[in-house]
């Protein structure tokens, strides 16, 4: 791998990182705001209504970060990549084309209605938008992880020459990889939005200010928070993984730290992977656990890294720390909103402090575990680009050196730390300000 | 008509659709801190983009997505080869929509100051670079014998391209000027006015500057006019748009602003069918040939599968501006007040 094409991965892997961010918050919190206008909508509760336009401010500054640091993503595949684009292209060129034109138009557009709008397209107009920008932030990421999916397990498609040639758009957008891909990401991000919510509200709750507005976020965040974090794990983690197994036998064995092939693969709780030995260093497993997710059967046997060409292997440490990461923190989720949603239904949630203060310091944690997942994801695949077809040494741009890449990257530094900084600010804050309870106080004429 | 040529002439429209909406907001910004005198008047400009600017832009990640679909081979060479600009492209975005963006966020007057500057400053470098972008479009890049270029500034920025992005900052600010005078009232009104008629001609002599350059630099450019009528219409409307602007003027806000829409759209509607089949030339010197819509296309399939889904999201788009630029129709009201 030359210099230019290291430059470019840490620049890719800098520049997604951070985007991230917005996006795994706008696509969950897009669906709850819907979910708000909704219950305003069919109860005329004026305090969901207070609950939504709070929650569109938070909305607002994230999409608009997530669409500053989306825009340079888009252009990245031909500024460093330009052998991936011209050689797989034909392929995913179709999905990010859809992206832009069926699901950025319909967010762009709605969002400034639901912004702005709420005056003068009435209650149904805004709930509408509403349901629209949602939409458009769900489709959005459909497009996305279908086109990552492509790449992780290339369908639909021949090699044409030097490059390939797309024969079925159908087989791109049913890939079987994208199946349980998708859901499991949208589910991610709504486990983020919705602990970011509960966790809003339970700080609220904890302060004694904005009590109201405090306990419809906890209500909300912590029952949607107990459906997804559930949903993460079955039915979309485990298919995921089962799916996994077939395609990406090496992403599953770094993740896993399994050295050897074996029958009754035992599935490490923690442990450390010594490369060197070929070993786990001090593990804690749980025997033929891995068989049994794999295959449904503690006995079947499950590739282990020694079967696997050293050339092909991804780097076995991170894709295994990241994975644990998620793993980790996903059952931690599980365990702090099914606690909740208990004393929730015990209707004593509001008064124990301490659930509440698990709740506020919870709410940081699902976006490294999202990170964390699309690290498994994105390094396991290594070192292709796009499984079996291209390696990422073939995929970057041959007129683009290490030195013009370094210097974008530290441009790209210095404006996202800059960025991150003012979007943390104005976060705190307008949690800070709280919710305003009505269209007037609101926005004067 | 093949699907080649089908994909190049989505692919022009899609270019000025682009420039046409997005066009007006970084006019907008080209003038925002000559036109608003005061905190409270740029306020009122930015609020008259603030619910369309996203939309307007999303337009750019259409074309992006189209080239990568339909014209791989163009995307990967100019993108890479255009590297830095395009990064400086990048970063003008990010300022400026944060500019946007984040300015209402705070009310304090050193806070929306600093936004009110990034915001018009990168509005301004936008629309510089989009013209030197169209400048080296026509007059071509040298091509290696690998079928790549590296576009460094000191082979983009050169006399021709240069003309190319004055005339671009002027043509937006002239193009923002008419939005303002649309969209406002009262005395900003009128000096939105006087800028788009000021600026009318400083765009009219650069364009005319830029048209006898093009004959210099591109002699063959105007083969496409010469062999056919239609193509030969276009420049004719771009110019009758033109006048328009002219006539309407002070009289018809809504008028002129469709004047200069058109004006806008007919700039880049005539580069490309001048360069038609050609996407991006060669420059004289050049040791592999430039791309046309038949080299950097995409396989057949491809260029299907993506039309037939061009012709379906173009009716919900058509069907989402609509819908957008009605319920912001009329002088636009105050939007971004939120604390």
């Amino acid at each position: 791998m030359t210099d230019a094409t290291i430059a470019a991965r840490w620049q890719f892997a800098f520049t997604i990182m951070f985007h991230y961010l917005f996006p795994v918050l706008t696509m969950g919190l897009g669906v709850l705001i819907a979910v708000l206008k909704t219950i305003e909508l069919r109860t005329a509760n004026r305090a969901y209504g207070a609950a939504a336009r709070f929650w569109a401010r938070i909305f607002a500054i994230t999409f608009a970060t997530g669409v500053v640091t989306g825009i340079p993503m888009e252009f990245q595949f031909g500024t460093n990549w330009a052998r991936f684009s011209r050689y797989a292209g034909p392929a995913v060129g179709q999905t990010l084309f859809m992206e832009g034109v069926f699901a950025f138009f319909a967010e762009s557009s709605f969002l400034g209605i639901f912004l702005f709008g709420e005056k003068r397209v009435g209650p149904r107009g805004h709930w509408f938008a509403a349901v629209m920008v949602a939409f458009g932030a769900v489709l959005s990421g459909f497009f996305i992880v279908a086109t990552n999916a492509w790449m992780q397990h290339p369908v639909g498609y021949r090699v044409a020459g030097d490059r390939v040639e797309l024969t079925s758009l159908w087989a791109l957008l049913t890939n079987p990889y994208v199946r349980w891909q998708y859901p499991h990401v949208v589910s991610g991000s709504l486990v983020t939005a919705s602990m970011v919510m509960a966790g809003t509200g339970a700080f609220y709750l904890l302060q004694r200010k904005h009590e109201d507005a405090g306990r419809i976020f906890v209500r909300v965040g912590v029952i949607a928070g107990a459906i997804f974090s559930a949903a993460s794990l079955f039915p979309t983690g485990a298919f995921h993984g089962e799916m996994l197994t077939r395609a990406q036998p090496a992403k599953v064995a770094a993740m896993e730290g399994l050295f050897k092939t074996q029958a009754g693969a035992p599935l490490a709780i923690i442990g450390m992977p010594d490369r060197e030995r070929q070993e786990l260093m001090d593990p804690i497993v749980v025997p033929g656990l891995i068989s049994f997710l794999a295959y449904g059967s503690v006995d079947a046997r499950v590739t282990g890294l020694n079967d696997i060409p050293p050339d092909l292997h991804p780097p076995v440490e991170i894709v295994y720390y990241a994975y644990h990461i998620m793993v980790g923190l996903g059952t931690m989720f599980i365990a702090i909103t099914s606690a909740a949603l208990f004393f929730l239904w015990r209707r004593t949630l509001f008064e124990r402090r301490g659930m509440l203060w698990i709740l506020m310091l919870g709410a940081p944690f699902p976006y490294i575990a999202n990170e964390a997942g699309w690290v498994v994801a994105e390094v396991g695949r290594q070192p292709w680009t796009v499984y079996g077809l291209q390696r990422v040494g073939d995929a970057s741009s041959l007129n683009v050196t290490a030195g013009m890449t370094y210097f974008t990257l530290i441009g790209f530094m210095g404006l996202y730390l800059v960025l991150g900084l003012l979007y943390l600010l104005l976060f705190a804050r307008i949690v800070h300000q709280g919710p305003v309870d009505s269209l007037a106080q609101g926005r004067p004429e | 008509m093949s699907l080649n040529t089908a994909w190049f002439l989505l692919l022009a429209f899609m270019l000025a659709g682009y420039a046409v909406l997005d066009g007006f907001d970084l006019g907008i910004g080209a003038i925002h801190l000559l036109l608003g005198r005061d905190r409270a008047e740029r306020q009122r400009l930015i609020d008259t983009i603030g619910p369309v600017w996203n939309g307007n832009e999303v337009w750019l990640l259409g074309v992006g997505g189209a080239l990568v679909a339909a014209f791989p081979t163009l995307y990967a060479a100019s993108f890479s080869g255009f590297y830095l600009a395009l990064m400086l492209v990048l970063w003008l975005l990010l300022l400026r929509g944060i500019g946007i963006e984040f300015r209402h966020q705070i009310h304090h007057a050193l806070w929306e100051d600093f936004w009110d500057v990034v915001f018009s400053i990168a509005s301004v470098l936008l629309a510089l670079l989009f013209g030197v972008a169209l400048g080296n479009v026509l007059r071509g890049v040298p091509f290696e014998a690998n079928g790549e270029f590296r576009g460094t500034f000191t082979v983009l920025l050169n006399g021709f391209s240069i003309l190319g992005g004055m005339l671009g900052v002027a043509t937006l600010a002239m193009h923002g000027a008419c939005w303002a005078a649309l969209k406002t009232d009262g005395a900003l009104q009128a000096r939105a006015r006087r800028f788009a008629s000021t600026l009318w001609w400083v765009s009219l002599a650069l364009l005319a500057a830029m048209v006898a350059a093009s004959f210099l630099v591109r002699p063959d450019f105007t083969r496409n006019f010469t062999a056919h009528v239609w193509p030969a219409m276009i420049p004719l409307l771009t110019l009758a748009a033109m006048a328009g602007v002219r006539l309407f003027i002070g009289r018809d806000d809504l008028r002129a602003f469709l004047c200069s829409s058109g004006y806008v759209a007919g700039i880049l509607a005539s580069v490309a069918a001048g360069l038609y089949p050609i996407l991006l030339p060669a420059a004289p010197g050049s040791a592999s040939p430039g791309l046309d819509i038949y080299n950097a296309a995409a396989p057949r399939s491809s260029l299907f599968y993506a039309f037939v889904i061009y012709l379906a999201g173009l009716a919900i788009v058509t069907a989402y501006l609509v819908h957008i630029y009605r319920v912001w129709r009329g002088k636009s009201q105050p939007v971004y007040h939120l604390d």
